[in-house]
């Protein structure tokens, strides 16, 4: 054990660890981010392609415009939920691991609450329309479960971050897991904005 | 590097620190090192193998389509067996084939070049090449129990959909696709970061080898390109299990959605199978004409140019749909441009033959083989760029002739001379030569005797895929002709693997650059020592290895100790740090085989069993990401 | 569109003679080399075209490639410069752009020629594809409908309206005219014109499924006389007189499963499912291609059509030997 932590806090294996400039983990996330926006691109690419070949009306009748009511609270919990994360990685990068874990444990909330409402939301939606209804509800549920599923990915790794930085691996030397794991949420965040402005907002255009 | 570091180097001689590199990144051979190696170089050759035994299948498969189309009203094969074949033989090609082969190029060649100890992320390469080789599996599998996939590699939507396909073929595809993604789309990350960070002191951009690029801009191209196959699969298997309606026009669906969807992934992908077989060209080309690849800028502006452009023609894949003719016309000018870049390597080829001293060993064969193919390829997918042309054309035999020239020609011919030019690296012994030879002559006739005649079949009037043909339409004579060049140029494959196989048992031994060639691979031993480079390479030129500063520095430098990696700034190559790379780990295997189970759970509805596979997959990434217990001094708290 | 193709007249001896050697041996024709339609005639033309361009390149580039491996320099030192970027800039982009540039506008030329006939048409035939035959209807008749074969007018063109009522189709007769495809919830549209009289293979160029191979349709033009008889007649019900054989026939197709799926205009056989009857007599095959049209075969097609065209709708048929017979005889009848 001693060898080891000798080892490991050696002067050259610090300074080897901690390489100037941006890490291989940084531009890995960035490209996986990339790519999975792509993914959200090329889903609502498919949502206009259908809705521009469809008929003057869209929804396609009988169905609504979605309610905005819920889905506004939806926005309001979760776009700021990347505020907390951001105070978070400051924190850690200043050595601050109450404010790493405080500021996860609120990120995990807000994901939380987002989740249930959505669950609530969909309960609602469920009773007018299913997957099979139709193409637009096709896309409209695929669409906002694939984001639902990239949050609960996002808040299984906050609450995977929260558990290692209680056990205290994280300090201003070591935190990239937490700056990794901040990209992937603030991905998460925006793409939300670009759905709910395509699903929910685009239909009252 | 420390200051420390130099005095420790100065104090050993090099012949310890070899030894004790060796211990810190040799795997002892064992079973458990077999399932938990992390070495790029043995990933790299199990992606070889694994492409080239699923080259054999589907080539099998080839093979007894020529068969059945030898005579007309033939009945080798009923209707479903060939309709299963010819898809079968288009998919594996395509995705479990040629990718891959490049990707075991890769692996194992752009750590060499780039003079960097491994890739970025060792174990997940490892995970890539499982998955890779798990989905390969589970889609040749369904052909050995006869449910393989039957919808055409392009899977069409409706035939591919309910009702028009039930059973369990069409899902096999989607999932296998989505399974395999997995693997490509992480690889390809992995080369980007890889060439970003890793690369050797020195090697500025403009010193990046013409093969790395290759690499790079393939990669880039599957991150843009793959996730819309991802999602048009997506959406059939929703279509097709649960009931969903994108693609049934019936309930507000579009079948054209799938079209674009397809080949917006689709024709990127041409291009994700031919740019690395380019990148092989540019590599092999110097040691055989003895100087560089002329135009440098040239060519590395035409691979981007490429990967750019290839997003914008996809609609030529769907000149007979009836879109708008203004729509067509775009994309046939977009479609026409991008052979530009194609040529400017062409000629530059040519003009470093024509400048350099030109040595013919079997792997320059194989590229003028390539050169010869790949041009009559290229005017072909000219005359396809043009609508009214390819309105007449598409679907018919000649389009078959078209994409075998650009994929077989421009694709498996860099490919072979690939093999034959790097067996010293991979396997640590030299080829036969003349065995090679007879090799590439049988491969290059056979290959001519069986696409020629498909332009002229075409332009008969054959279409492609039908099982078989009434024998009054003039088909028949280049039909057989056809086939009978399958079997020549399966006999020339043949040699190729007999020659591999005999190289592998009784080939002399390679020296360490037997070829005299520019890239820093050739600064390894043969086949390369775990640790690939004992001191970090120093790069001032883009031909490395025929400049004296860095093979002098070479000899001289000290040592890299431990088991690290250097990192370098993205553009210019500036030395930023060593990083510690991980160690061998059986957790990337698992992870794949995790995803296996999902898989195989959502493909037979046993939902429990994939729930179970997605858990697995949880505890495996969660232990595999877990920080090590770190002091408080050594993570950095504030008091 | 009469007159001959203007840009392939310097060829026309190379097409002669490739043509010869092409599909001498054919009996039937399906070749794009052969056109005779105005779209396709146009396309063969671009084709040659096409190919002596792609000729002239291909000499160029093996020349510059016989050069070099012929006039091979002994291997000695490795060589420096000389990076040939003018040589390249020229030979691989300027003259390249050129020749891409002229090629795309007569492709965009022919493109345009191909939108639409010169003239409006006045005759429009409307194609259904199914799994795996064609469905042929002229709207503007009495009620004219047949199956895999199709009649136009020479001298003047044909509006084509293409749907399908299942998969993906692709209507393609090459001697006539460039494919457009047979799009699920879309109508597409193309048009035919020829000046020669004759008859014109074509063939699915869209892979539908298990028989792919066996839907072909045949285009038979002819003089507007013989055109306008020939659609009067297929629009006839069934109402010829029958002999007593042909009257147990017309019995037992009504009477038996075959009028569920297939009707026979002027009888109560009005299934929907397969080809409509009313003038299968008169056919050049069946089961689109997959059989000639004769007693044995269409005895053998009705007994069991799945060993003649495995994995067509039609189920095996139990018919008596002797009605067997009076519905051969029947359906013989109907032209």
């Amino acid at each position: 054990m001693t060898a080891v932590t000798e080892k490991a806090t050696s002067p050259r294996l610090l300074s080897a660890e901690m390489p100037s400039g941006r890490t291989t983990g940084w531009w890995g996330m960035i490209l996986f981010v990339t790519t999975e926006a792509t993914v959200f691109a090329a889903m609502l690419g498919s949502y206009f392609y259908v809705r521009f070949q469809s008929g003057p009306q869209w929804p396609p009748p009988p169905l609504e415009d979605p309610k905005l009511m819920k889905v506004i609270i939806m926005t309001a919990v979760l776009l700021p939920s990347s505020v907390p994360v951001m105070w978070a990685e400051r924190g850690i990068r200043k050595g601050q691991r109450w404010r790493l874990r405080a500021g996860l444990a609120i990120t995990l909330v807000l994901g939380l609450s987002f989740l249930g409402l959505q669950a609530w939301e969909y309960s609602e939606d469920l009773k007018k329309h299913t997957l099979t209804t139709d193409a637009y509800s096709s896309l409209f549920y695929s669409i906002t479960s694939l984001h639902g599923f990239h949050v609960a990915v996002g808040l299984l790794m906050v609450g995977w971050l929260l558990a290692a930085s209680l056990r205290g691996s994280f300090g201003y030397r070591r935190h990239e897991r937490v700056r990794l794991t901040a990209i992937y949420w603030h991905f998460v965040d925006v793409v939300w904005v670009a759905i709910f402005i395509s699903l929910y907002l685009s239909p009252r255009l | 590097m420390s200051v420390e570091t130099e005095e420790q180097a100065r104090s050993i001689s090099r012949g310890e620190a070899e030894a004790e590199l060796e211990k810190e990144w040799g795997e002892r051979p064992s079973l458990r090192s077999w399932f938990s190696t992390v070495d790029h170089k043995r990933i790299g050759r199990r992606y070889m193998v694994t492409a080239g035994i699923f080259f054999i299948l589907a080539g099998t498969d080839a093979m007894i389509l020529r068969t059945q189309l030898a005579r007309p009203n033939a009945t080798v094969l009923s209707p479903e067996a060939y309709d299963q074949l010819f898809t079968m033989h288009g998919t594996a090609m395509i995705f479990l084939f040629s990718t891959p082969m490049f990707f075991g190029f890769g692996n194992f060649l752009v750590p060499l070049l780039i003079g960097a100890r491994d890739m970025a992320f060792p174990r997940l390469n490892a995970f890539g090449y499982w998955v890779f080789a798990f989905s390969g599996i589970v889609m040749f599998a369904s052909q050995m129990v006869g449910r393989a996939p039957d919808g055409g590699w392009f899977g069409y939507v409706p035939l591919t959909d309910t009702p028009y396909s039930s059973g369990i073929n069409l899902d096999v595809y989607s999932l296998g696709l989505l399974f395999l993604g997995v693997s490509t789309t992480a690889g390809a990350i992995n080369f980007i970061v890889t060439t970003v960070k890793m690369r050797a002191p020195g090697m500025s951009l403009n010193r990046v080898p013409l093969f790395v690029w290759a690499i790079v801009g393939t990669s880039f191209m599957v991150i843009f390109a793959l996730p819309a196959l991802n999602v048009a699969n997506v959406m059939l298997f929703l279509d097709r299990r649960f009931g969903a309606h994108f693609f049934d026009p019936a309930h507000g669906g579009s079948t054209l959605l799938w079209q674009h969807l397809f080949w917006i992934f689709g024709h990127p992908d041409v291009y994700i199978i031919v740019m690395p077989a380019l990148g092989i060209v540019s590599a092999v080309l110097p040691a055989f004409c003895r100087r560089g690849v002329v135009a440098y800028p040239l060519m590395v502006l035409a691979i981007v140019t490429i990967s750019i452009i290839s997003f914008g023609v996809w609609v030529h894949h769907m000149f007979a749909t009836g879109l708008p003719q203004l729509s067509y016309s775009f994309f046939s000018a977009a479609s026409t441009l991008i052979t530009i870049p194609s040529g400017i390597q062409i000629f530059a080829w040519l003009f470093t033959m024509l400048r350099g001293r030109i040595v013919v060993r079997t792997p320059f064969l194989f590229v003028v083989g390539f050169i010869v193919t790949f041009v009559l390829g290229g005017f072909t997918g000219v005359m396809f760029a043009i609508t009214a042309f390819d309105q007449q054309v598409t679907d018919s035999y000649f389009v078959v002739a078209h994409f075998h020239y650009v994929l077989f020609g421009g694709a498996v011919f860099p490919m072979i001379a690939g093999i034959y030019y790097w067996l010293p690296k991979f396997t640590g012994r030299m080829y036969a030569e003349k065995l090679s030879r007879w090799a590439f002559w049988l491969v290059f006739i056979g290959f001519n005797t069986t696409f020629m005649p498909m332009h002229v079949s075409g332009l008969l009037g054959m279409p492609r895929r039908i099982y078989t043909y009434p024998g009054d339409l003039g088909w028949d004579l280049w039909n057989f002709i056809s086939t009978v060049g399958a079997y020549i140029l399966a006999v020339g494959l043949l040699l190729v693997l007999i020659g591999v196989l005999h190289a592998i048992r009784r080939g002399r031994p390679a020296p360490d650059d037997p070829w005299g060639g520019d890239t820093l691979e050739w600064a390894t031993t043969s086949p390369p020592r775990p640790y690939n480079f004992v001191t970090v390479p120093k790069v001032h030129s883009v031909h490395p290895m025929w400049d004296e500063r860095t093979t002098a520095a070479l000899a001289t430098d000290p040592p890299l100790p431990d088991h690290q990696a250097m990192t370098t700034s993205e553009l210019d190559g500036r030395e930023e740090g060593a990083v510690e790379m991980p160690e061998e780990s059986l957790l990337p295997l698992v992870t794949a085989l995790g995803i296996l189970v999902v898989v195989l759970g959502v493909l037979w509805g046993w939902y429990w069993f994939a729930g179970a596979g997605a858990l697995l997959i949880f505890g495996t990434v969660a232990r595999w990401m877990w920080p090590p217990e770190r002091s408080p001094e050594e993570a950095g708290v504030a008091s | 569109m009469g007159q001959s193709h203007p840009r392939q007249r310097p060829w026309r001896l190379s097409i002669v003679l490739l043509s010869l050697l092409l599909a001498g041996c054919a009996r039937q024709q399906q070749s794009t080399l052969h056109a005779s339609g105005a779209g396709a005639q146009r396309i063969e033309g671009l084709w040659w075209l096409l190919f002596w361009i792609s000729m002239a390149v291909f000499a160029e580039v093996m020349l510059i490639l016989g050069w070099a491996l012929w006039r091979r320099r002994r291997a000695t030192a490795r060589i420096k410069g000389g990076d040939a970027i003018g040589a390249i800039t020229v030979l691989g982009v300027a003259v390249p752009l050129v020749i891409l540039v002229a090629a795309y506008g007569l492709g965009l030329r022919d493109l345009n020629a191909l939108a639409a006939p010169g003239q409006k048409p006045d005759v429009t035939v409307e194609v259904i594809g199914h799994q795996w035959w064609w469905e042929i209807h002229y709207p503007d008749s009495a009620g004219a409908v047949t199956a895999n074969e199709m009649h136009i007018p020479v001298g003047e063109p044909v509006r084509v309206r293409l749907r399908t009522a299942d998969v993906q189709h692709s209507f393609w007769v090459p001697q006539l005219m460039p494919k457009t495809d047979l799009i699920a919830g879309k109508v597409n549209e193309t048009w035919l014109q020829t000046d020669r009289a004759g008859t014109y293979r074509a063939q699915c160029a869209e892979y539908c499924g298990k028989q792919h191979a066996f839907m072909a349709l045949r285009v038979v033009a002819e003089p507007r006389t013989a055109f306008d008889a020939w659609v009067a007649s297929t629009a006839q019900p069934a109402t010829g007189t029958l002999t007593a054989a042909q009257q147990r026939g017309r019995q037992v197709f009504e009477q038996s499963s075959c009028a569920s799926c297939h009707t026979i205009r002027g009888t109560s056989a009005v299934g929907e499912v397969g080809p409509d009857l009313t003038t299968i007599g008169s056919r050049w095959s069946i089961g689109a291609g997959a059989a000639p049209n004769d007693a044995g075969h269409l005895g053998g097609w009705i007994v069991n059509s799945q060993t003649i065209k495995p994995g067509n709708a039609m189920p095996p048929q139990p018919v008596a030997a002797q009605d067997l017979q009076d519905l051969l005889s029947y359906l013989q009848s109907l032209k």
